[in-house]
């Protein structure tokens, strides 16, 4: 694809023929993404900035988005490790087993994230199927940050290899195969050639598997308890706030909101600098 | 635009849409899988769809279609605590046997969330809380009539810990050992404020010791949002001890946990309050539905799930 001829990315005009379709699809775009815009802005409306700034620094508000932020990273990075071969194996290799993992990595995108937390709970549980081992290594999960970071990935990691695949079937195997020629490792084809002609891809996989971990609910609940300032994540915070402090959960709600956006908007715009030369 | 020759605009718009994939990639759609016999196998994968498909529809389906009969029953929607869920459920059948022009729809959940729900305006007949302070939500929001709410059944705290033992508990003492393993209800739901009250009084009585009320605390390893939650992840064995209600120890339950009984002096005796929503539109089945629980045949019920009834 590099040896595009150069003329056609100084007109990037090239799939719109005309002006009026453009003006119409906006207009028609407009009720879906007005839908989406409305609540995100009531939110804001609704807390108003002194008391945001009150609220920012009670422990409760402190230790969840503390929490939060200490077990999203660490799940991102597991998803990275673990994720990586997963993701490589399914772009290059064809095998009876292909289809079988590929939508085992969907089922945590589809399931309900309270089934998530009921299968972890029987799995990793005192009295699930690896618990009684665990005790006897004398690991403890439930009730700990390391059941939040595991309810986190159970949920989230797909994203990141659903990404990877695609990232890494992109590429055409002839370059990895002309460096592998001229003499490059396994690892260094991999580092040198793979990495950098999917890294977007990875990136924006690792941005999803974040932001999906950051809005944990369900399985987090269930699986890891609900205890401030150590398995009381943000939408936990969010959630219970709601019932019993709603200037809480509002200002969590608009830290959320606010970040994610943020995030979202400069990978994106990284991205989109990035890219073009690849 | 013109300068561009038909044949390159082909490459311009793969390159665009490869570019468009880099930049969002569409998380959700697997990598290209080489074409086998794609034809005769999509076809087959398309009718096993179809007919798992009518077959969920059809076995849903089915059952209130042959349950309407040609008498239109009403519908009364009743939101009830977490901890009245078997009690009202069996309730609710025996009053549908007497009354069969009336169907009776359950929504059981933590009270503090039942009073939001109605004081963010949710449509119900009848609000059945675990305490006077969830039904006070839902009298200033607007939704009760004042004095509308009486009180119908009681209830007691009692302690519970897996069938097996584990942390090896015999008196209430032994729940401020250390490294023991509690859930407790978080603080907005009514259980869970009931047993801060316990642990008050606890702290006051010579039988514990002073910092009774700390070291148990500092062995809380959950604030869950309903009792059913403490119930379940202590039957699981998810934790070494809880604190429910006398009532939530039902048959089901009684073989996976075991009880340890809070004194009365002790116990906070919780008062349940049972209301018809102001702005329901069936009043008088609604008013039937909070006599029959208050009729013997009610209490009988509830006691039955060991609820100490009103005198």
């Amino acid at each position: 694809m590099a040896q595009a001829p150069l003329y056609w990315r100084r007109t990037p005009q090239v799939v719109t023929p005309t002006k009026w379709p453009e003006k119409l699809l906006q207009l028609l775009s407009l009720p879906l993404l007005m839908f989406i815009f409305l609540p995100m802005v009531a939110l804001f409306v609704r807390t108003p900035p002194e008391s945001l700034l009150l609220n920012l620094q009670t422990p409760q508000v402190v230790e969840a988005v503390a929490l939060s932020f200490g077990t999203t990273w660490i799940t991102v990075i597991i998803a990275v490790i673990l994720g990586t071969p997963v993701g490589y194996l399914l772009a290059r290799y064809d095998f009876k087993m292909r289809r079988l993992f590929d939508t085992l990595l969907d089922l945590p995108l589809v399931l309900p994230p309270a089934v998530a937390g009921v299968s972890l709970l029987m799995a990793f549980g005192r009295r699930g199927m690896l618990g009684g081992y665990l005790d006897f290594l004398g690991i403890d999960i439930a009730f700990t940050q390391f059941a939040v970071i595991l309810a986190q990935t159970f949920v989230a990691a797909p994203f990141y290899v659903k990404a990877a695949i695609l990232g890494f079937s992109t590429i055409e195997p002839e370059l990895e195969q002309a460096a592998a020629l001229d003499g490059a490792g396994h690892l260094q084809v991999f580092r040198f050639i793979t990495i950098p002609l999917s890294w977007s891809a990875l990136l924006s996989g690792m941005v999803m598997t974040w932001a999906r971990a950051l809005g944990e609910f369900g399985a987090t609940i269930i699986f890891a308890g609900n205890y401030p300032g150590r398995t009381q994540t943000m939408p936990l915070a969010i959630y219970l706030g709601f019932e019993l402090d709603l200037d809480v959960a509002l200002t969590l709600a608009v830290i959320l909101v606010g970040l994610s956006f943020a995030i979202l908007m400069i990978v994106k715009g990284f991205l989109r600098n990035e890219v073009p030369q690849g | 635009m013109a300068d561009i020759p038909p044949s390159k605009r082909v490459t311009v718009m793969v390159l665009l849409r490869k570019l468009i994939n880099i930049l969002a990639p569409p998380a959700y759609q697997p990598a290209p899988v080489p074409i086998r016999s794609r034809g005769r196998r999509r076809k087959i994968a398309i009718i096993l769809f179809l007919v798992l498909l009518t077959a969920l529809t059809v076995g849903c389906g089915a059952q209130p279609q042959a349950e309407t009969t040609s008498t239109k029953p009403v519908t009364i929607t009743v939101f009830a605590a977490a901890s009245l869920t078997e009690a009202f459920t069996e309730i609710g059948h025996n009053f549908e046997a007497a009354q069969p022009d009336v169907k009776v729809i359950f929504n059981f959940a933590g009270s503090q969330q039942l009073a939001h729900q109605l004081s963010q305006g949710a449509p119900a007949d009848v609000f059945a809380s675990a305490n006077t302070a969830q039904m006070q939500t839902a009298i200033e929001a607007g939704r009760v009539t004042d004095n509308a709410a009486q009180t119908f059944v009681h209830n007691r705290l009692v302690v519970i810990y897996p069938a097996d033992n584990p942390a090896g508990l015999v008196t209430l003492q032994d729940l401020s050992k250390p490294g023991l393993r509690l859930i407790l209800a978080a603080a907005d739901v009514p259980v869970g404020r009931y047993s801060q009250q316990f642990l008050d009084k606890a702290a006051q009585d010579p039988a514990f010791e002073a910092d009774f009320k700390d070291g148990l605390l500092t062995n809380v390893v959950s604030y869950e949002q309903s009792v059913k939650a403490v119930l379940t992840k202590v039957a699981l064995g998810e934790g070494d001890a809880g604190i429910v209600y006398n009532s939530d120890v039902t048959a089901d339950i009684a073989d996976q946990v075991s009880r340890i009984d809070i004194p009365d002096d002790l116990n906070t005796i919780a008062t349940y309050p049972i209301a018809v929503v102001s702005d329901t539109e069936s009043p008088n089945p609604s008013q039937n539905f909070v006599a029959y629980v208050l009729s013997p045949a009610g209490q009988d019920v509830l006691a039955k799930f060991g609820f100490t009834g009103v005198p």
